[in-house]
């Protein structure tokens, strides 16, 4: 007959700390935190659809509009809010109550992981074993989104923007470390396979009972600036994403300027305010400030 | 993670870690009833999963460092992205003069300079909390295996 031995729960506590270091990185987290008004996310599931440039300019416009703005790159492989809000090579004041991020394009203030990475073309490495890294590169990974949000000394916001890196599984792992996020902003593009990802992230977010979110397409259709004429650039297609009861907060028109502006770390609503894009990324700014009850100085 | 000893069905208490340096690690355990010990040793793949919690087994003896994971697990971290990094705070509020014996400098330049500035303020709080007026290369390896400095 196999002996009985006592499970993990029926024994009494070892002396092990874990728990309580566990918890405390989690109430420093949650205190953090506390100093923001508002935290909104930025998300899509996939890639090339454009979040970071939204977010990079939602951030320039809403700074230059009197709220104190943060910005975070969630994107730890793939990071480039830095460089789109022109903080590329700044230097961090490390002190006792965490990282002083520094102050972007329009007076965000903005922390990447390409602020920390010696080489802009360097993927992303942790110190460990070269082989098998899987088995523990993703808590790593977790570990490092949770201090460059806990560790950051972000001073008083009105606004966090969070800007998610593609796939399903980091808009869950984000929404773990901020389970209650003020609103959530489903970046897509009319094309069908956009749709189709954007979808499954919808129904995912829509499990975690955000309390808003609102659908954004980008990139719908090009204007000619010699004659106006307007061309789709992508054939509407794949399910709709309103009749899942998403509202469209907000359809932004391609604009070869904005990637190239961004790029340059000059936000494109600060360079071209008249255009329509930027027109556009200013009217989800007003619908974002609605939402959250933000007053501005009407900048 | 419990440890029970099947012999006396006690939970197996925390007694010391140790650090060789290798990526691996060894935690002592003890049963409080019968005294048996038994060391768990981790590979280097447990030990960074183990990092990658931001938590050290056995306890912290000074608190966690802003950034203290990326600092000291990210490979390829800017040398001078940190202002601060090579004056922390602790040791420019302290008068008390700490040295570092060549030995201990040479070892420090070793470490990656993206996390030195973390790590030379680490070695200094803990050595001036007992009172050492002279860092060395043994004293070093005291302190990290007393703050579970896992790489550093």
């Amino acid at each position: 007959m196999s002996r009985r031995i006592r499970s993990y729960h029926e024994v009494g506590p070892a002396g092990e700390t874990i728990p309580e270091q566990v918890a405390a990185q989690r109430e420093r987290l949650a205190q953090r935190l506390a100093a923001v008004g508002s935290i909104v996310v930025i998300a899509s599931g996939k890639g090339g659809v454009g979040k970071s440039a939204l977010t990079a300019n939602l951030a320039a416009v809403l700074s230059a509009r009197g709220l104190r703005i943060g910005a975070l790159d969630s994107d730890l492989n793939g990071p480039s809010l830095a460089r789109m809000l022109g903080v590329v090579g700044a230097r961090l004041a490390a002190g006792s109550d965490g990282i002083v991020p520094p102050t972007g394009a329009g007076g965000a203030r903005v922390v990447s992981m390409e602020l920390f990475q010696n080489a802009p073309d360097a993927p992303l490495r942790w110190r460990g074993p070269e082989t098998d890294s899987w088995v523990w590169s993703n808590v790593l990974e977790t570990g490092t989104l949770r201090e460059l949000l806990s560790d950051v000394a972000w001073g008083k916001l009105d606004v966090l923007l969070v800007d998610v890196a593609p796939g399903t599984d980091r808009i869950a792992r984000l929404l773990e470390l901020v389970p209650d996020p003020a609103a959530l902003l489903l970046v897509s593009t009319p094309s069908e396979m956009a749709r189709r990802v954007v979808a499954r992230s919808l129904r995912l977010v829509r499990e975690a009972r955000l309390r808003r979110i609102g659908l954004v397409e980008n990139m719908i259709a090009w204007s000619c600036p010699a004659c106006g004429a307007r061309t789709e650039l992508y054939e509407r297609a794949g399910p709709s994403l309103e009749a899942d009861g998403v509202e469209r907060w907000c359809e932004i028109p391609f604009d070869p300027r904005l990637a190239r502006s961004t790029d340059e770390g000059n936000p494109f609503v600060l360079a071209y305010p008249e255009a329509p894009a930027a027109r556009a990324v200013g009217a989800l700014a007003e619908r974002l400030c609605a939402e959250l009850s933000l007053s501005t100085d009407g900048a | 993670m419990k440890f029970l000893c099947l012999s006396c069905d006690q939970v197996m208490a925390f007694e010391e870690r140790q650090i060789p340096g290798d990526g691996t690690l060894a935690v002592v355990f003890r049963c409080p009833g019968c005294g048996r010990e038994m060391a768990m040793l981790t590979n280097p793949y447990e030990t960074n999963l183990v990092s990658g919690l931001g938590v050290k087994i056995g306890g912290r003896t000074v608190p966690e460092q802003p950034m203290e994971l990326l600092r000291s697990t990210l490979d390829g971290g800017r040398p001078d992205v940190f202002a601060e990094a090579e004056h922390g705070e602790a040791e420019r509020g302290n008068a008390r003069t700490l040295a570092w014996s060549p030995t201990a400098l040479e070892r420090l330049d070793r470490v990656p300079s993206f996390v030195r500035g973390m790590v030379k303020r680490i070695y200094a709080d803990w050595a001036r909390e007992r009172g050492i007026a002279e860092l060395t290369p043994e004293i070093m390896d005291q302190a990290r295996t007393d703050l579970g400095l896992e790489g550093m």
